[in-house]
């Protein structure tokens, strides 16, 4: 029942309001009404568009064991891993968390390759086949699935990438106030 | 049913609430490293009757009570002779103010103190801030705002550091993350000249603090784990305009190599040494980062600094002695010409830097007094060189060290121990000390009333596998895997004061985590350091003995100062804000789950949010009067 839904429902979790209200026009989200008429803007970053994945190219990299597995060779041979580690972070973010700054669906992350973003990730859209930059979004995405997180064993995470399942894309991820840390673990218990 | 769903999709995301903080690995067994016995040496006995070790008169003036230079004087010896505070009161020390820098990240500055004014330069965005110490609560007089460029902190290997600036001549003189060096008058705060130095597009940052000598200030980059090409810079102080730039590797011409160049050892002479000891190109790419201490000999009129590692630290992708990193030059300070030049670890393999500080100090050595620098290496070793000819003249470790069998005396060169060369496809063990070193940047101090250098200092080895790395430009060029532990017996951090004559600690002070503070020492009798979780202490500088501590509101990684007020009292200053490499797991945007994030640290300070946040503070302690 809900799954025909599923886009409007998460605009709802998107606006916080309710789940029943009523099912909106894709096109015209950039401003929404909210039930007691006021005017909300999309906060989220890339969610002008609604919650559902609006560029075509990224469908195919979704549910794609191969496209992660690539991805991570990739993450490795464009140096990713020296800024981001297995996903922990070093000179760049931990990519390995729900925290996103640009935004976690597939077409998201791609944007954040293509255009690099200020605080010194690099641009990669003239350096990086586009192909091969999707695969790595998609190897980033992956990094904090639970069934990738699962997979670890260790302290090296992100060997084992799960496919990135179609419902990430309606994810909107969450991310900390600039210039704050310590937003990666629900409850840290104090020395014992 | 629609509960449900919105249920499953927050859960897609998110991080499993099991995914707690890794626990720190076991510490690496006593029997896995060397004592100091065996692996210490020495051109002579130690001649303790031969005289008193102290710095001279020309490299440490009679003290004025300000803090004018990080390091205090040019001899770097962070001895502030006032003696108000001492063993029988500092139970009684109190903060007298706090000041936000409003900047949380890693604060490694030392607080200046010039004219009754404090200067203070935070980590990215690099504010300063000018306070009036005459007046109650010391007021901001001016800040300054140098807006770096943002993408630089992407470039910052270690988290976004300033290790501070310097007044001299009426002008505070600073650098930026994004590789500017600013004058600023002190009076106004309004820049007198910015020069440009580095370039961030080839991952060039500057980190470190200026050092003002003689109308010449000298500048070095960072950005070692990014294929840089290491230099030195000498601008004049007057107009910001670069007078001399020597790179670390190259040909001759561009290291500033010429006819004046005596190297002590023969493995340093030659033509262009710091092309032919690379594989082809590979110089250009090969690190040699000069981010830590310069140091000015006013005594010999000569500059000393250590070169950081080579790059990248997958060695095999660069065999020879790859000179002229992870050494110490001395240089004319007029031409920058060289003058010598000693390899502390010839084609490293562990990333040691070379960078850590160098005491000028006047010491007997076999029956005589001898002009010496004092350098406690990243690789383990105090090393006493004679500064005239480059000369070592002893090298013991301080720390836990198996990654080599101690320096032959007789041609400089460390012995290396193969068991923990580092490879490709294989992951080596228990490698002591660890890629930061049996200590990092943080400086230590002297002084001459106990003759002990105080050297605040980690206890850590790694696991280490090499990777194949390419070299893009701007992006990080390292190509190992490295996981950090603890050093034999558990605890990551040692305050030792050392007996640089008689060449042994004296006592060791274990801390839980990597002590990332400066020291300074006092003629009251006190040693001042601060823990990363967030104790600044006073411990006495004859036995260790802990005297007083204070918590402050987050971990401290900065240089503490003692300085007379404008009353005519003591006070103490230091700024709290813990990061660094060390602490990028509290300051950085980076994940426990990932050992191998933060180039390897996170896995031995996984614990560290238990303790403390990220902060950033100036606090100012004194006696109450
Ligand atoms: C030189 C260091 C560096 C390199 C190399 C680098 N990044 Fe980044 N990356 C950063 C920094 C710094 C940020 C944060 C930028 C900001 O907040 O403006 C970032 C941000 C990101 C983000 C956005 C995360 C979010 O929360 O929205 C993604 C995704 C990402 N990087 C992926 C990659 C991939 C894939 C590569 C390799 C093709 C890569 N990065 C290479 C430094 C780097």
């Amino acid at each position: 029942m809900c799954s025909g839904y599923r886009i409007e429902l998460l605009m709802s979790v998107w606006l916080l309001t309710g789940c029943h209200h009523a099912s909106h026009d894709q096109a015209a989200v950039t401003t929404e009404r909210t039930s007691n008429g006021v005017i909300a803007s999309a906060l989220v970053p890339g969610m002008i568009h609604g919650a559902s994945s609006s560029d075509p190219r990224a469908a195919q990299y979704y549910e794609n064991p191969q496209a992660v597995v690539e991805g991570k060779r990739l993450f490795s041979q464009y140096n990713c891993s020296g800024c981001h580690s297995n996903g922990g972070g070093g000179m760049g973010p931990d990519l390995m968390d729900n925290q996103w700054i640009y935004g976690d669906r597939l077409e998201q992350i791609h944007q954040t390759l293509v255009e690099g973003r200020p605080n010194g990730m690099p641009a990669w859209g003239d350096k990086i086949p586009d192909a091969q930059l999707w695969a790595l979004a998609a190897y980033v995405r992956s990094m904090s699935l639970p069934q990738t997180i699962a997979a670890n064993t260790g302290d090296t995470p992100s060997q084992t990438p799960a496919p990135v399942p179609r419902e990430a894309a309606q994810d909107t991820g969450w991310s900390p106030p600039p210039g704050t840390t310590n937003d990666y673990t629900d409850v840290i218990k104090g020395p014992q | 049913m629609c509960r449900e769903r919105i249920l499953t999709l927050l859960l897609v995301g998110s991080v499993p609430l099991a995914a707690t903080a890794q626990t720190v690995p076991s510490p690496v067994p006593a029997a896995e490293v060397f004592t100091r016995e065996s692996i210490g040496h020495a051109l002579a006995a130690p001649t303790p009757q031969a005289g008193h070790t102290a710095p001279s008169q020309a490299n440490a003036p009679p003290d004025d009570g300000q803090w004018t230079m990080p390091s205090k004087n040019y001899a770097s010896t962070r001895f502030s002779s006032l003696q108000d505070i001492s063993p029988q009161n500092v139970a009684q020390l109190t903060p007298l103010l706090s000041f936000s820098l409003a900047v949380n990240k890693g604060q490694e500055a030392a607080p200046i103190v010039a004219d009754n004014t404090m200067f203070v330069v935070t980590a990215y965005p690099n504010y300063v801030y000018a306070l009036d110490l005459t007046r109650p609560g010391a007021p901001l007089k001016w800040r300054f705002s140098p807006k770096p460029v943002p993408a630089s902190q992407g470039v910052a290997c270690c988290d976004v550091v300033n290790r501070g600036g310097s007044v001299d001549h009426g002008k505070y003189i600073f650098n930026t993350l994004d590789g500017q060096t600013i004058a600023l008058d002190v009076n106004t705060g309004l820049p007198l000249w910015r020069t440009q130095l580095a370039n961030i597009n080839l991952g060039e940052t500057i980190t470190m603090a200026p050092l003002v000598a003689q109308g010449r200030v000298y500048v070095g980059d960072s950005g070692g784990e990014l294929g840089v090409r290491g230099w030195l810079a000498a601008l004049d102080e007057e107009t910001g305009k670069l007078l001399w730039r020597a790179y670390s590797t190259g040909p001759d011409r561009d290291v500033l190599i010429g006819p004046g160049f005596k190297p002590f050892y023969a493995a340093d002479r030659g033509t262009d040494l710091g092309v032919s000891s690379w594989p082809p190109q590979a110089w250009k790419i090969g690190g040699g980062t000069v981010w830590g201490w310069v140091t000015y000999d006013a005594e010999l009129d000569t500059v000393y600094y250590g070169v950081a590692n080579p790059g990248p630290w997958n060695q095999e992708q660069r065999p020879g002695d790859n000179k002229w990193t992870a050494g110490i030059f001395a240089r004319d300070p007029a031409s920058g010409q060289a003058r010598w030049f000693y390899q502390y670890t010839p084609h490293d393999e562990h990333d040691y830097d070379g960078v850590n500080e160098q005491l000028l100090l006047d010491m007997p050595f076999a029956g005589q007094m001898r002009k010496v620098l004092v350098h406690p290496d990243r690789n383990g070793y105090v090393y006493v060189i004679d500064r005239r000819s480059g000369q070592v003249l002893s090298a013991d470790p301080f720390g836990p060290v198996n990654s080599s069998r101690g320096v032959d005396l007789q041609t400089g060169r460390l012995i290396l121990n193969d068991d923990k060369a580092t490879r490709l496809g294989r992951t080596t063990h228990d490698i002591c000390p660890t890629a930061s070193g049996a200590k990092d940047w943080e400086p230590s101090s002297f002084s001459p009333d106990t003759g002990f250098i105080y050297i605040p200092h980690e206890n850590i080895c790694m696991d280490w596998q090499n990777l194949e790395v390419n070299y893009i430009a701007g992006t990080p060029y390292v190509g190992a895997d490295v996981h950090m532990k603890p050093g034999p017996g558990g605890h990551r951090g040692a305050l030792t004061a050392w007996d640089p004559v008689n060449r042994r600690p004296a006592w060791v002070v274990k801390e839980n985590f990597p002590i990332w503070s400066g020291t300074v020492a006092t003629g009251g009798g006190l040693v001042f350091y601060g823990t990363m979780d967030g104790w600044f202490k006073a411990v006495d500088a004859g036995t260790g003995k802990e005297l007083w501590k204070y918590k402050v509101d987050s971990g401290v990684i900065g240089q503490p100062i003692s300085y007379r007020g404008p009353d005519g009292h003591q006070y103490i200053a230091v700024l709290s804000g813990v990061g660094g490499w060390a602490g990028a797991v509290v300051a950085g945007p980076v994940d426990p789950r990932d050992g191998s994030a933060a180039l390897g640290f996170i896995n031995v300070m996984s614990d560290l949010p238990k303790y403390t946040t990220a902060g950033g503070t100036l606090y100012v302690f004194w006696l109450p009067h």
